[in-house]
């Protein structure tokens, strides 16, 4: 065979991972392998399937919106939070991207030996204050300890729910050709903060943007009731959301590469880290799809708030190439979005 | 002025496209030989831009993609040895070895970490006395000021628990090498900005001579690409063969002298293996005798290195310039970054990673 022959002499790929690699929990291709392969075939069910950030269950005739999410950051200090804020802040967008209204949290430590406690107590404090500001009490919870060496000081799983209001039908499966694709304000802040703060870079005027999005999302909605899906670009950046509703949904994505707002100092990060700011999380963002005679009334809607200030239109859903994220470059070239294997690592020359 | 919206102003592209368009009257085929290049040029979607006569190739200049797969096994060893902590930038992670890569065999145990510089590497040997520190040195001669300094250091400092596995590859012998080659196809280069901000343009006054091609030492950005081109195809189409500095803002004839000399301290110009191409005679740095004490080449015996790579490989020919990777029966379906068959696929900087993820597909598969 032609093709072995021609092939036979390249080095021998590595076989499929017999273990976890850290590739897995990057948000990239691997992530995706591993739930596609392993966990959701094992688990599947109607309200998993959907695969969206959270689940709608019927529950006696009210829609409620479930979801949970794990944080596992480190350092768990960094510029403009800390994971306790960020537990609070990441359930809280979850619930509120599906339009569902925050009700309660649930909150579980796993501590490592050793922690000092009065890092535990400012942590506990970021809790307190984020789930003030939202008004969503943390109702049950739990606690472990591990021992040293077997936790990064402090994990913190968060678990939420909320009420969808009637009449409400947003999720990825509404989305249209003609949608336009709007985001609430500057990508790459968050992902960028805490990089350049691992790596030692004084960049200054770097922090995350963790945030609850309830109200932006619910003034949004009052403009606008015909929003047909929403996301939080976490991990894998505004990337990872926009290929994975093109490839599930079969849609076309046109994306103004130019459009997209990013601070100064963050596409100077990024360009020193050798990363795309498209493939760096986000934790105070949303992604809305509109239908396009909607767009400036949203925009209008979503500026009028403290965290919708840079809303943009950065493009829009199309008929054209299914599957597939295409991006028009700022000098007017094309190239194609795609997520990378696992972490993007940082060029090196 | 920021150094960076003026280089990607869509408006000045505009102009050296039509000046390229204007130039143009038959075919060339031209080399970028950077893997920053090929990026860009994919990243902006540059080559899509360009009048269908020129076809832009891309050449070896993805240090990753090139290391020798015995240094790559050589290193795998020394990380599994007890008590090392393996340093390496993060791209050598994913390279596969003859039977593992510095990735799976960390999920197994080994301490591998991952630095922005040779100089973590050595703080990480100050840090850490009862370990051995290893620092994984490839690159051009972009990179290889920095180890040299690392090394100095080291010597200096008495660090004796850092060493380092140098294989350092250089950029005007693998140009000679692709020009030498009977199937070869190009015609004209935009030189490695970067690496003659360091060694200056000297090295390629002697090859556009020799060889009688022209090269005109490029920048990143893509306006600076566009010059690049622009002033080759007007070499091209009036028959010239110079060297032309299109990137002055970096780049000065002399390059840089402390780095140089702090290349000629410590290193030793040898023979070289890449990686898909074969062996280019004085084509790599290795360390010195002086600094012997801290060559990790020397310092640890992992034994017999047994290989496992046959003679030929397609890679080689993408890295030469002679194939695209869509070329490739292989690429995008047995071939991806998932599952590479190839140094090119494995590395970002490689040809063939770059291309799939800018989306091109094989032939016949190509949505844009």
């Amino acid at each position: 065979m032609a093709d072995a022959a021609a092939l036979g002499a390249c080095p021998v790929p590595i076989g499929e991972a017999e273990r976890v690699l850290i590739g897995h929990g990057s948000g990239g291709k691997l992530t995706s392998e591993l739930l596609e392969r392993m966990i959701f075939p094992a688990l599947s069910n109607p309200a998993l399937d959907a695969r969206d950030d959270h689940a709608l269950l019927s529950i006696g005739g009210a829609r409620i919106a479930f979801t949970t999410d794990s944080y596992v950051i480190s350092p768990i200090v960094f510029p403009g939070g800390d994971i306790g804020e960020l537990a609070v802040n990441g359930t809280v967008n979850d619930l509120a991207v599906g339009g569902a209204w925050p009700i309660a949290l649930s909150l579980s430590f796993i501590l490592e030996e050793g922690l000092p406690l009065a890092d535990l107590a400012r942590v506990i404090e970021s809790v307190r204050r984020a789930s003030m500001r939202v008004g969503v009490p943390i109702v049950t919870g739990d606690t472990k300890v591990v021992e040293r060496g077997s936790a990064d000081r402090i994990f913190i799983n968060t678990s939420g729910v909320g009420v969808v209001p009637a009449g409400l039908e947003l999720g990825s499966a509404q989305i249209r050709p003609g949608d336009a694709i709007l985001v609430s304000g500057t990508i790459a802040d968050h992902g960028i903060a805490v990089m350049a703060h691992r790596t030692g870079l004084e960049l200054g005027d770097l922090a995350s943007d963790t945030a609850p999005l309830h109200a932006l999302v619910a003034a949004l909605l009052r403009a606008c009731p015909d929003v047909h899906a929403m996301r939080d670009p976490t991990r894998g950046g505004l990337a990872a959301t926009l290929v994975e509703i093109a490839a599930r949904h079969r849609l076309g994505i046109e994306i103004e590469e130019a459009a997209i707002p990013i601070r100064d100092p963050v596409r100077g990060a990024c360009e020193l880290l050798g990363l795309d700011p498209l493939l760096v999380a986000n934790e105070g963002k949303l992604v809305a799809f509109v239908p396009a005679a909607s767009t400036d009334r949203a925009l209008a809607s979503m500026r009028a708030q403290p965290l919708g200030r840079h809303a943009a239109c950065i493009g829009s859903v199309v008929a054209r190439h299914p599957t597939i994220v295409e991006l028009a470059t700022p000098i007017g070239g094309r190239r194609i979005l795609d997520l990378p294997y696992a972490e993007p690592l940082p060029r090196i020359c | 002025m920021n150094y960076l919206d003026e280089y990607r102003d869509a408006k000045a592209c505009a102009i050296r496209l039509g000046w390229i368009r204007e130039a143009v009257t038959r075919p060339h085929v031209i080399m970028e030989v950077c893997g920053g290049q090929t990026h860009a040029i994919l990243r902006y979607g540059l080559d899509r831009m360009l009048p269908r006569e020129l076809e832009l190739v891309h050449g070896p200049g993805c240090p990753v993609c090139v290391t020798a797969l015995e240094t790559i096994d050589r290193a795998h060893a020394i990380a599994a040895t007890p008590g090392v902590i393996f340093a390496s930038f993060g791209d050598m992670l994913r390279v596969p070895g003859s039977r593992t890569d510095l990735l799976a065999s960390r999920a197994r145990g080994a301490d591998v970490r991952v630095v922005y510089s040779p100089l973590d590497a050595l703080e990480l040997a100050r840090a850490n006395p009862d370990r051995r520190v290893v620092f994984f040195a490839i690159g051009f001669e972009t990179t290889a000021p920095a180890n040299a300094m690392a090394l100095i250091r080291a010597r200096r400092e008495h660090v004796d628990n850092f060493s380092m596995l140098a294989s350092h590859v250089l950029v005007p012998p693998a140009i000679a090498s692709i020009l030498q080659a009977p199937d070869n196809r190009v015609e004209a280069f935009l030189g490695p900005g970067h690496v003659c901000a360091i060694t200056g343009t000297g090295a390629y006054e002697s090859l556009a001579a020799h060889f009688r091609v022209p090269i005109a030492i490029t920048g990143f950005e893509p306006v600076d690409l566009l010059d690049g081109v622009l002033a080759v195809v007007r070499q091209l189409e009036r028959g010239t063969a110079t060297v032309e500095n299109v990137y002055r803002r970096t780049v000065s004839p002399d390059g840089n002298r402390a780095a140089c000399a702090a290349l000629a301290e410590v290193f030793d110009v040898t023979d070289r293996s890449w990686r898909g191409i074969g062996a280019i005679p004085r084509s790599g740095y290795r360390i010195n005798e002086a600094y012997r004490a801290h060559d990790a080449e020397r310092v640890f015996d992992v034994g017999e290195i047994a290989t496992r790579e046959p003679e030929a490989c397609v890679s080689g020919l993408v890295l030469r310039g002679v194939k695209k990777p869509s070329d490739c029966p292989a690429f995008g379906t047995r071939c991806t970054p998932q599952t590479p068959l190839g140094a090119t696929m494995v590395s970002a900087e490689g040809a063939c990673a770059a291309y799939y993820q800018h989306g091109r597909r094989p032939r016949g598969g190509d949505p844009a």
